[in-house]
């Protein structure tokens, strides 16, 4: 049986498909056999973040409208084995999306995979509203900035309210914080909310702070999720995540800013 | 309690009398904040002379049921701003009846006369001839205590939230006070008949004794609200910022006036 969890947010561009991404890969390289499926029909983009957008031949769509089968539809990731991604469909609308139909693949899923990731699309609408449905377990992606925590707020209570556990009164989704663009010296400056404030206001327990890092947007320009690059301090925060979420008790690290040498100094202030 | 310096009193001061009042009537068939601001705005325009100062009764009754709660709040505020008053609504919802109650808008109940025709029995009937009515104080004072005692009884139920209310969650407690063990979060909505306790951040709106129990309170463990409000008398955010902002405070009314406290002095 397997584990289905949601990435969502609320607000766009915080991080859902990034994380992702890198989530897939992270449970992959652990062993899990994983499956990601996009949930942005008509805004697909996970498959360029992955790498796989030529491959696409059947999406999300086709397999709910039965005009393909799952494992026509599935792309098998050409960096790791155990890693499958469905893709979200980019001609149709999102009217296209069933309860039922969803419901039909993930059951299907749940047979053969340990993990079944939904990289919700942003906003409240239908579309976000059935990538969480059926979730054991939820990743709220926020920025440390006050509208993208006022929209997480929000998803938490419609996870809380509007998902299948909710409804039929069973266990609660299991909630996690993921604090992405992370900047610690913009926080230090006041420009930015503190992890702390963060934590205050959502009060739910936090699995990773993945700093702002340039790698991010190289990264998904090229399109290999950034927890394959181990030497940016997204990549390892990431790694983190992963390890925390599969019970591990690691530290946070990335909370403060870097300490910069006296040469960097000299030259920072030169440049600036 | 009633003390015999206090009967000097000949004349009541005022007397009730029903009343068929003409008053226009504005049928909401949903509501949009810029949709009602535009249309408004245009009928003003039309006619500028009707709209002068007009006090305005607002019918609920084409809404839909599952129409969301309207802000009244805001509508006052655009209709004021147009020379339009507001004084009530009519039909609609529960929840679009207490919204609007908060807000200072009555809900005129769906046959006026009968509950009038029920107020003037009752002051019938309590009517005293005025020389008794010094023999009667003792006795009246004895029986309110009971009734006091007889409401108290009646007002113990609590609903009790032990989870964070988050951003767009609205919590009711139905003739009952509230008790919430976390946070409440900006843009949520925490409402009750009786008190309210928060023992976490109140950061988003409450309101206590909406069916105007005036003697009831807020309570909260560090003030960030975005509206207080006590039998419909509220405050914003801008002006709880002055004083006691994230301090552990109680709201409560003296006269209309809201005032805010510390908890603990």
């Amino acid at each position: 049986m397997a584990k289905i969890i949601v990435i969502t947010s609320g607000k766009g561009g915080v991080g859902k498909t990034t994380t992702s991404a890198s989530f897939a890969t992270g449970l992959a390289q652990r062993g899990y056999k994983t499956v990601v499926i996009d949930f942005d029909v008509g805004l697909r983009n996970l498959d360029l973040l992955m790498n796989c957008e030529r491959r696409v031949v059947y999406d999300f769509i086709n397999v709910i409208k039965n005009e393909a089968t799952l494992n026509q539809a599935l792309i098998k990731d050409k960096r790791i084995d155990n890693l499958y991604i469905l893709p979200a469909s980019q001609t149709r609308d999102k009217d296209a999306l069933t309860k039922e139909g969803v419901e039909k693949i993930l059951q299907e899923l749940s047979a053969t995979y340990d993990y079944i990731l939904c990289d919700s699309p942003a906003g409240i609408e239908k579309g976000a509203l059935l990538a969480l449905y059926f979730a054991d377990e939820a990743i709220i992606v926020t920025n440390p900035e006050v509208s993208s925590v006022r929209d997480s707020d929000r998803i938490l209570g419609i996870l809380q309210s509007k998902s299948k556990r909710a409804e039929l009164g069973k266990e609660p989704i299991k909630e996690h914080l993921l604090l992405t663009r992370y900047a610690p010296d913009r926080v230090e400056r006041g420009e930015m909310l503190s992890v702390e404030d963060v934590r205050d206001i959502l009060s739910i327990p936090l699995l990773g702070i993945i700093p702002e890092s340039t790698s991010v947007l190289s990264a998904s320009n090229e399109g290999c999720p950034v927890i394959w690059d181990q030497s940016s301090t997204a990549g390892l925060a990431y790694k983190d995540a992963i390890n925390r979420f599969l019970g591990e008790n690691i530290e946070h690290r990335f909370i403060l800013p870097e300490k910069k040498s006296f040469l960097r100094r000299m030259f920072g202030g030169l440049s600036a | 309690m009633i003390t015999d310096d206090t009967l000097t009193i000949v004349e009541p001061c005022f007397q009730l009398k029903g009343s068929r009042l003409p008053f226009t009537l504005l049928e909401l068939l949903y509501y949009d904040y810029a949709e009602f601001n535009q249309r408004l705005e245009a009928l003003v325009k039309q006619a500028p002379g009707f709209f002068r100062e007009t006090p305005l009764v607002i019918s609920l009754e084409k809404l839909d049921n599952q129409h969301p709660p309207i802000d009244f709040i805001e509508l006052t505020e655009i209709c004021r701003a147009y020379g339009v008053h507001p004084i009530a609504i009519k039909g609609g919802s529960d929840i679009q009846q207490l919204t609007a109650l908060v807000a200072g808008l009555p809900s005129i109940p769906a046959n006026p006369t009968q509950k009038l025709a029920k107020l003037n029995f009752d002051l019938v009937n309590t009517e005293q001839p005025r020389s008794t009515v010094r023999q009667f104080s003792r006795q009246d004072t004895a029986r309110t205590d009971i009734d006091i005692a007889n409401n108290k009884r009646a007002s113990l139920a609590t609903k009790l939230i032990s989870k964070p209310v988050r951003s767009g969650q609205q919590i009711y407690a139905a003739n009952a006070d509230l008790i919430v063990l976390a946070s409440v979060s900006a843009g949520a909505e925490i409402l009750a008949d009786g008190n309210i306790h928060v023992y976490g951040t109140l950061r988003g709106r409450a309101l206590a004794g909406i069916k105007g129990n005036t003697d009831s309170r807020i309570f909260c463990q560090c003030l960030e609200a975005e509206l207080l409000s006590i039998a419909g008398r509220y405050k914003l955010n801008d002006d709880l910022r002055d004083v006691h902002w994230q301090m552990p405070i109680q709201a409560y009314l003296v006269g209309t006036q809201l005032r805010i406290s510390p908890l603990v002095e």
